[in-house]
């Protein structure tokens, strides 16, 4: 077991900067997601973590201990999973499991001996000796965590593992990594560009974006108090709302920014509720069946790639007519409020919103 | 809303080219032709032949049953060229496919002059071969022998061989240039496979702490092993039907030792003028062509269920 800090990494692949300035501190035990679209370096970042790409500067270590250009892949007692899960076709799922312990020179007892508790611990002890092409998806994922776990890692790396699933099998996968990494309580780096993997899984989540850490914090950090718009609008479907400050809402070169689900009909809210009133044009209303997509503007026109979009729960029963104009609210303290030029959050104009820091 | 232009008209009805029966048969017409033409009607004629008393240069013939086959399993040329034939295509397919997987696996690495390299490397494969071999024939020449002038000046020799003058030298001389001539095509067969390796699994065998051997031996060649053994039957075809290397290399000699099957049928057959039994000699590549047919067709049947 082991922390994981990482100081002012930089890894370029001919001048383009795929990982830029990255610090993070992973505490021991902790499971971390990197959180970011394609494209963002958080893949290159595991990869240069693992020892498969060398960082062009900056330090990583493990546990206390350097991990440099000296320290190759096997020597980092790093196990890491793939999104494919990598299993060797050509061996069974005992040698699959026995490969890294073979690499080692385990006894062949003592080898024998972890791979009967590993598979125990998952539940695959019947396919001992079938071949990958035979299992499910979820069936290849034990046996690529039991064929990472075997080593005892100190610090256990996936790289979005989850991908290769139908949205059925993700769920069931997402709950049993879960559940794994509390068992075993291995420091863990997760990839992922889905939020509600990061969301569900993270202990902390580090959004990414261009190579950059835009925001290290808890799930709820991240969603409730995003750093800037583009966390804002990263984390959280359909993303937060944000608007050129209309109404005196918010000083000249402001954004203000408020989540769907807490954009409601004024008549969802009490009388003394501190909310912020809208005139919110709805142009289209999507059922979902647990709720309702409302997609309009505030004001005349439309930003056809952002709408103005509102999330009502099925629970809500109010009517809510296309091509009209109806009064929506937001509550104050849920307002956020962001920098126009550079993207980064402000700290609300007297009084509005100051609750929620509390 | 109303659509921006007027209405489609539409393709005229189906053409010959629209039907998929008419269209197969005509795309199958020159193969099933030069299969029939070229490689059918010469077979059975060979069949016919071997059973013939038939000579060059005279249209009558007569059946005389297995007398041919008889007279060639009592010959011993035959079966020195016999054990000759299966002696080089053995030895030549070990050697090609060990060097060209090493020589894959420097090639895959990136190094200052790659793209060179490679030219020299496919220059065997685009030499004429009687171009080619005649340059062996000097590289091994009883005087000039470059190879034991190198060896000489380099200290590992004191004597002087003789290499298309022995038995077992010519022999050698036979396997180094074929194995000279089938090793960039290897290569390049070995290199395409190279790139169906799953990086990701290759990368997994890193992390689980796997050294280059391992890697090689347990995880890469398992991957390539079809594309290795396509080679290999390609390599078995081109080594146990070829008759220039041999023939203009050591001729056959010293004293028909290094002679091959195909040589031998020829030097029987058309230069001796006995088709009967030159036929008979050529059927007995035969077993090794259909050992190589059959394991192609079973390599290109399950690439094509696509399961591993």
């Amino acid at each position: 077991m082991a922390s994981v800090e990482i100081r002012d990494l930089h890894k370029h692949f001919e001048g383009q900067r795929a990982v830029d300035g990255v610090d993070l501190s992973v505490e021991d035990g902790e499971f971390v997601v990197l959180l970011g679209p394609s494209g963002c370096g958080k893949t290159t970042l595991l990869r240069t973590i693992a020892g498969l790409e060398h960082p062009t500067s900056g330090e990583i270590r493990l546990g206390g201990r350097l991990l440099g250009r000296d320290v190759p892949p096997r020597a980092r007692r790093i196990a890491m999973m793939f999104q494919s899960y990598a299993l060797y076709p050509h061996r069974t799922v005992f040698g699959n499991i026995a490969f890294p312990l073979k690499a080692l020179h385990t006894p062949r007892d003592e080898i024998e001996e972890k791979v009967r508790w590993a598979v125990r611990m998952f539940d695959i002890e019947r396919y001992l000796e079938a071949f990958p092409r035979h299992l499910s998806g979820g069936e290849r994922q034990r046996v690529a965590l039991c064929r990472a776990v075997v080593r005892e890692p100190q610090a256990f790396l996936l790289d979005e593992p989850l991908s290769n699933l139908d949205a059925k099998q993700r769920t069931t996968a997402r709950d049993e990594l879960k559940r794994f990494q509390q068992k075993v309580n291995i420091t863990t780096l997760y990839v992922t560009h889905d939020q509600v993997e990061a969301m569900g899984l993270g202990d902390r989540i580090a959004v990414m974006k261009s190579g950059q850490i835009r925001q290290f914090g808890t799930p709820s950090e991240v969603y409730d108090h995003p750093a800037d718009t583009f966390v804002a609008t990263f984390v959280g479907l359909p993303p937060m709302n944000l608007l050129e400050s209309v109404d005196g809402l918010a000083p000249e070169g402001t954004l203000v920014g408020f989540r769907p689900e807490h954009f409601l009909p004024s008549s969802a809210f009490r009388e003394d509720d501190d909310v912020t009133t809208l005139k919110y044009h709805v142009r289209r209303v999507e059922y979902l069946g647990a709720e309702r997509y409302l997609y309009g503007s505030i004001g005349e026109v439309e930003d056809p790639d952002q709408p103005i979009m509102a999330r009502l729960p099925a629970m809500l029963r109010v009517s809510v007519d296309a091509e009209k104009t109806h009064e929506f609210a937001v509550r104050t303290t849920q307002l956020r409020f962001f920098d126009e030029e550079s993207g980064k959050r402000r700290e609300p104009p007297d009084g509005k919103g100051r609750k929620a820091e509390a | 809303m109303k659509l921006p232009f007027g209405p489609i008209t539409l393709p005229p009805r189906e053409t010959f080219a629209d039907s998929e029966s008419f269209l197969a048969k005509v795309m199958l017409a020159p193969a099933i032709l030069y299969v029939v033409v070229l490689v059918g009607i010469p077979f059975v004629l060979a069949i016919l032949l071997s059973f013939s008393n038939a000579r060059a240069g005279s249209l009558s013939f007569s059946w005389v049953g297995l007398s041919n086959y008889a007279a060639v399993i009592s010959d011993p040329t035959f079966r020195r060229a016999l054990l000759n034939t299966v002696i080089v295509t053995v030895a030549v397919q070990v050697l090609v496919v060990v060097l060209a997987t090493a020589a894959a696996i420097v090639f895959r690495e990136a190094f200052v002059g790659k793209r060179m390299m490679r030219f020299f490397l496919l220059l065997p494969w685009a030499v004429p071969i009687t171009l080619a071999v005649m340059a062996w024939t000097w590289i091994f020449d009883s005087t000039f022998s470059v190879v034991n002038w190198t060896l000489k000046v380099s200290g590992l020799m004191h004597g002087w061989l003789y290499w298309l003058g022995s038995p077992t030298l010519g022999l050698i001389a036979i396997i180094i240039v074929q194995v000279w001539r089938l090793f960039p095509f290897a290569t390049v067969i070995v290199l395409a496979g190279m790139t169906s390796i799953p990086q990701d699994v290759v990368e997994a065998s890193i992390m689980d702490g796997a050294g280059f051997w391992r890697r090689l031996f347990q995880i890469e060649l398992p991957f390539l092993l079809p594309v290795v053994t396509v080679a290999v039957l390609f390599g078995i075809v081109y080594t146990a039907t070829n008759m220039s290397v041999v023939y203009l290399l050591t001729g056959g000699g010293p004293a028909d030792s290094t002679h091959v099957l195909p040589t031998l049928a020829f030097q029987r057959g058309i230069e001796g003028l006995d088709l009967g039994q030159g036929a008979a000699i050529a059927l007995f590549l035969l077993p090794f062509l259909l050992v190589a047919a059959i394991g192609m067709l079973r390599v290109a049947r399950r690439s094509e269920m696509g399961s591993r």
